[in-house]
């Protein structure tokens, strides 16, 4: 096991990123992410890597689909207003099938809002991170040790699926530091990619990326083929963590970092002898359907709890078919959620029901 | 105490964050879990700039500390800013070189000491920080001493490992004015 050390959530994805194998980074400075592109800056140049601050948010996910295009392992970060600037890329990286790697250190919304953590994004994430019928892989970590382990996971699985994979983390993961330990990866053998528009000295075909189909017939079917793929991810892909859920009647949902607050909350209703359990999606998109399912086998009541204004609430719904009640507390951003505040939610639901 | 659920504040420049970052690191030594969370407003130097910072042995909820059971404070505008949060029975240091107190507590344990003043006579300038943090370890015990200089070793960045004893020599400091 190598050393625990102290770092900032930022930094220590950035480094996470280079030990799986990450040698292209585009990017363009914002609040509260920028020190991730600034390590970038710091660390490619020395290791062979690219580091390239573009002129745009634009710019620079139209950077990440060239070199993703051609092969490489490429990654862009910002934080929310940035995301929206670069969904039209993501759109098209979507509809090439070319992999990559976004992270979205959120902050409040809409407009400029604010540089405090936030939680808002969760519907462009999971539902239009662009135009057009399609969906990324989307990780909600909630500690920095999370953060670094999806990062490789995040890569290895958008080139298993040939599409964008997200980080969705936020301001506190990204400005805290915590300790954290980066697990040395060795030389990273990256998958073949047959498919990728790279030199091969006239020995093949050439490969064509592209997203423009005007054969309607033509466009109609690879969209399909592609929803055939998001099934098998929705079968193989859920993730979550359970905390004290196998007997929970109030099962309180939360994802990144909002999740650290509801267990500390869970915790303390269980020692008030309320049988409270947290249900943390760590993929949001797939969503953990099957958890929610499960867990609604002894739960009561579902609580999500988010730094937005309930934009996960459907999804819970959705997943246990209206079976139960789901009620919702939250934040906007900036105005992290306090475990008192939570644990009188839950006072309240079980109070509600005796 | 347990559990330290602490705020360092002041003006950007005194070595906030730094300060911070060495007790997260002397917990973190000590086996413990710690975070430390910054404040990042539009905050520049001469701006107030503070800092949470959590030791437990439990996994760390929120890393952002609403009510401190230690606060630090380097500046009047952080004192003033901070005081009320502080939990009953909680420590308060202030470097009183620079903070007027103006309102006191009588369930929190304040303690003033010219850090300022003592840097600045011993040819310590800029270490005003340190010397807080070694009475704060007199005060505390946050941690054992040697995870505290291993702190400091770890905080203090590789091409400047010369500073470290100066460090160290504002942590006794700190310590004698109890």
């Amino acid at each position: 096991m190598s050393e625990r050390v102290l770092m900032k959530g930022n930094e220590a994805l950035a480094e996470a990123a280079i030990r799986a194998g990450c040698r292209h980074f585009f990017g363009y400075p914002i609040t509260p992410q920028t020190e991730l592109a600034a390590y970038m800056a710091k660390k490619m140049p020395k290791i062979g890597g690219v580091y390239l601050q573009a002129e745009s948010e634009v710019a620079a996910v139209n950077m990440v689909q060239g070199a993703a295009a051609a092969g490489a392992r490429a990654m862009t970060s910002t934080s929310s207003p940035g995301i929206s600037l670069k969904t039209e890329g993501i759109s098209y990286m979507a509809g090439a099938d070319v992999p990559c790697l976004i992270v979205n250190v959120q902050r409040g919304g809409p407009g400029l809002g604010g540089i405090q953590p936030s939680q808002a994004d969760y519907w462009q994430a999971t539902r239009a991170l662009g135009h057009g019928d399609f969906h990324v892989l989307v990780f909600a970590p909630s500690t920095i040790q999370e953060m670094v382990d999806l990062v490789a996971l995040a890569f290895d699985k958008a080139d298993q699926y040939r599409m964008p994979a997200m980080i969705l983390a936020d301001g506190m993961l990204g400005q805290m530091m915590e300790p954290v330990e980066l697990r040395d990866m060795g030389d990273v053998q990256l998958p073949e990619k047959p498919w990728a528009a790279c030199g091969h000295q006239n020995k093949r075909k050439h490969n064509i990326i592209n997203s423009l189909y005007l054969q309607a017939s033509e466009l109609e079917r690879l969209v399909k083929e592609r929803f055939a793929r998001y099934e098998t991810i929705k079968a193989e892909e859920q993730r979550a963590e359970r905390y004290l859920c196998d007997d929970a009647e109030i099962v309180v949902v939360a994802f990144g970092a909002t999740s650290r607050v509801v267990k500390a909350a869970v915790k303390e209703a269980r020692a008030q002898g309320i049988k409270a359990g947290c249900l943390r999606p760590i993929t949001l998109w797939p969503f953990p359907v099957d958890a929610m399912r499960e867990a609604a086998k002894t739960a009561k009541h579902f609580l999500t709890v988010e730094m937005n204004m309930g934009q996960m609430v459907d999804d819970v719904k959705l997943s246990i078919d209206c079976s139960r009640p789901v009620s919702f507390f939250g934040h906007t951003g900036g105005v992290i959620p306090e475990p008192g505040e939570v644990l009188a939610q839950i006072q309240k639901i079980a109070g509600g029901k005796e | 105490m347990k559990d330290f659920n602490m705020i360092f504040a002041g003006f950007g420049g005194q070595g906030i964050l730094f300060v911070a970052k060495v007790v997260a690191y002397a917990g973190l030594m000590d086996g413990k879990e710690v975070s430390w969370l910054p404040s990042y407003g539009p905050e520049m130097r001469g701006g107030t700039c503070n800092c949470s910072v959590c030791l437990s042995d439990e996994p760390i909820g929120s890393p952002l500390v609403i009510n401190p059971n230690v606060l630090v404070a380097m500046n009047t505008p952080s004192y003033d800013k901070f005081i009320d949060a502080v939990q009953p029975g909680g420590v308060v240091i202030v470097d009183s070189t620079l903070v007027t107190v103006s309102k006191e507590r009588k369930d929190v344990r304040l303690i003033r000491i010219p850090a300022t003043e003592l840097a600045d006579e011993n040819g310590m300038k800029g270490l005003a920080n340190i010397i807080i943090l070694g009475r704060l370890f007199k005060e505390t015990e946050l941690c054992a001493f040697d995870s505290l200089e291993k702190g400091i070793a770890k905080s203090v960045p590789p091409r400047k490992q010369h500073l470290v004893e100066k460090n160290l020599e504002a942590i006794r400091l700190g310590q004698e004015q109890a």
